[in-house]
């Protein structure tokens, strides 16, 4: 099993490689692209129909759904390699995730919320609270919600905090999810300007995902995944 | 960090963890009612008698001899004469023997017998009776009564009371010319020792009298014989344990009066055989109500697992591993059952403890209030076994649910 994955000159934050799913073992197609590589830095595009196969491999990529066959390398840690629980420590320090919608705990505190990011991923951060601060300024929020219940935010606000705790960790990797159909189209502008700049500002490689081919003038590069799905495809 | 996850899940459904906590409770509550109660009442049973070799009654049963004549329940059927008194007193296997006489009184008891009682009456693990303040009675109209005599009634020595025999209940009020002087406290047992007033075997005999031979006694005390014909019982010391079954066989088959003689602790036994199969009974019904209100505790969390589908994709893509998904409804088990069973015995020690004097007075029940002590533990500790057991069905429900779960929130 190739676990090692040939490094460019520019380290690769992703490495697909003959990879195939079967949603249930019964079916007959199944998921397969033959190659995808996304180097460190980047950010992504990630468009399609509605069932094209966006999420599934948002899933896969995050380690939560594991391939029948072939490899995904992320940061160059090859996942099939990892334990089920390393896999899990692994996305908690090195991933961050926003979703669509429901990505906080709703009845716990703004704060408690980025906490528990940190604390899952074991990183031992004392600073949490002011960390928090910095980011929910950083991402235009006042920081008089920390201690506010998730539930008691408006969905802007909630997708901003949702932001936060996926960066708390410092991951390599973000990957987030029609994360603007729930905005109207100000606050949906906004957004994507602070996620873009942040990511850019510490380097993070964002993968994003929408059907929405608006949102592909805030991004340099755009892939859709229909063509990931086919032979040798990566384009720009 | 995951007690207070668990702690403010719970928080966020109050509506149904608290009807759950409730039924856990109630559940618990009764489950250590009936231990603690079978323990102490059986502590307390055993402590109401200690070194008397054997009690001499009318032929009933030898459990109604016991109840009767050492707990004072229930009424003796019939009395056995004086004079056979005597003659136990008088025999050369016998150390001491005490007299009692009771009357079929409720409310306080009030019995007749002699210095001998304050002498060689012993309970708990042979102590003797104490007295508190003052001294045995000596005359006709003196009384000794109970430690909780004293502070229900709040008497002192040398306060004057009446006695009077109502038809079903001992009336005992403040009079102006009241016979009986009260010499002597006694000094807390625990044992319905506490509960009884305590005059000569004679004095029994004046209660009974007509209200104008009473008065005239009280002019001059020898105008009336007042000498028992009769007594209720006697409690038997005897020199030699040996001698035990001889003078038990020989007592039975006494000519001159129809006797017999029990030895306390075979009684005592006998109590605890016909209470056994009821102790078992509240214990099944016990146990049973615990298992319905587990389940209940069950039913609850594999109900909210639907609603927190997403709570727990969340967590996951945190970085929880389906074995912390697994220990978080375990954990907010164990919350739910830990308070409960907490609650359970602050609520068992209150209610014993406002209860205590009623079921003292009314069962001869000296039960301890205090709930904290080892046997409690262990029935907790096996309802948190239990609680663990029966929370695994909807743990594992999310941990299934954790290894199925995908980023996608949307189904």
């Amino acid at each position: 099993m190739p676990n090692t994955i040939s490094s460019a000159s520019t380290p690769l934050a992703i490495h697909i490689d003959q990879l195939s799913y079967k949603y249930h073992k019964a079916d007959k197609t199944s998921f397969y692209i033959p190659n995808w590589q996304v180097t460190q830095g980047e950010q992504v595009f990630l468009h399609g129909e509605s069932g094209s196969g966006k999420t599934t491999l948002l899933n896969l990529l995050a380690g939560v759904l594991t391939p029948q066959s072939g490899d995904i390398a992320l940061l160059e840690q090859a996942l099939s390699t990892l334990s089920s629980k390393k896999r899990d420590k692994f996305r908690a320090q090195n991933i961050g995730v926003v979703f669509q919608q429901f990505n906080l705990i709703p009845y716990l505190s703004v704060l408690k919320n980025i906490q528990l990011a940190s604390y899952f991923a074991k990183t031992g951060n004392t600073q949490i609270e002011q960390e928090a601060s910095a980011l929910l300024l950083a991402l235009k929020l006042p920081t008089t919600i920390l201690h506010k219940a998730a539930n008691t935010l408006s969905v802007g606000q909630q997708q901003r905090v949702a932001i936060a705790r996926a960066l708390i960790n410092k991951p390599k990797l973000l990957l987030v999810d029609e994360p603007t159909s729930a905005l109207d189209a100000a606050s949906r502008d906004a957004f994507m300007t602070l996620l873009i700049d942040l990511c850019k500002q510490h380097s993070i490689t964002l993968v994003f995902v929408s059907h929405d081919m608006y949102l592909k003038q805030f991004f340099e590069r755009s892939v859709n995944v229909t063509s990931l799905l086919k032979e040798e495809s990566s384009k720009c | 960090m995951l007690v207070s996850l668990a702690w403010s899940s719970l928080a966020s459904r109050r509506k149904s963890v608290i009807l759950t906590f409730l039924s856990l409770l109630i559940s618990i509550s009764v489950l250590l009612s009936v231990e603690h109660i079978r323990q102490q009442a059986k502590e307390s049973f055993n402590r109401t008698i200690s070194d008397v070799d054997m009690i001499v009654g009318a032929p009933s049963g030898q459990l109604n001899l016991l109840l009767y004549s050492v707990f004072r329940m229930g009424s003796p059927t019939s009395n056995i004469d004086y004079k056979s008194y005597e003659t136990l007193k008088g025999s050369s296997l016998v150390k001491w023997a005490i007299p009692i006489s009771l009357g079929a009184h409720r409310g306080f008891r009030v019995m007749g017998t002699n210095n001998s009682y304050f002498e060689h009456f012993k309970y708990g693990s042979k102590q003797p009776l104490t007295f508190n303040s003052g001294q045995p009675f000596n005359t006709l109209f003196e009384a000794v009564i109970g430690a909780d005599v004293a502070k229900k009634l709040n008497y002192k020595i040398g306060d004057s009371v009446v006695i009077a025999h109502g038809i079903g209940n001992t009336s005992f009020t403040h009079h102006d010319n009241t016979p009986f002087i009260i010499k002597g406290i006694l000094s807390p047992t625990g044992t319905p020792v506490d509960k009884t007033i305590h005059v000569s075997l004679n004095a029994i005999e004046v209660i009974h009298l007509s209200p104008t031979k009473q008065a005239k006694l009280l002019n001059n005390v020898d105008s009336v014989n007042t000498t028992p014909e009769s007594i209720t019982a006697v409690m038997l010391g005897l020199k030699s344990k040996f001698s035990t079954f001889k003078l038990q066989r020989d007592i039975n088959n006494y000519k001159a009066d129809r006797l017999m003689a029990v030895l306390p602790g075979v009684a005592m036994t006998e109590l605890w055989q016909m209470m056994a199969t009821v102790e078992n009974l509240l214990r099944i019904i016990g146990i049973l109500v615990l298992v319905s209100s587990l389940f209940g505790l069950s039913t609850m969390l594999l109900a909210s697992m639907a609603q927190r589908k997403n709570e727990i994709a969340v967590l996951r893509v945190l970085g929880a591993g389906p074995s912390i998904i697994f220990s978080l409804v375990l954990v907010e088990a164990l919350i739910l059952v830990i308070l409960a069973s907490i609650a359970a015995t602050a609520l068992l020690g209150l209610t014993l403890w406002l209860l205590g004097d009623w079921l003292g007075a009314t069962y001869g029940l000296f039960l301890n209030a205090n709930m904290f002590n080892v046997d409690t533990l262990k029935v907790i500790a096996v309802i948190t076994v239990a609680a663990i057991i029966t929370s695994a069905i909807p743990a594992y429900e999310a941990y299934k649910n954790a290894l199925h779960s995908s980023l996608s929130a949307k189904s």
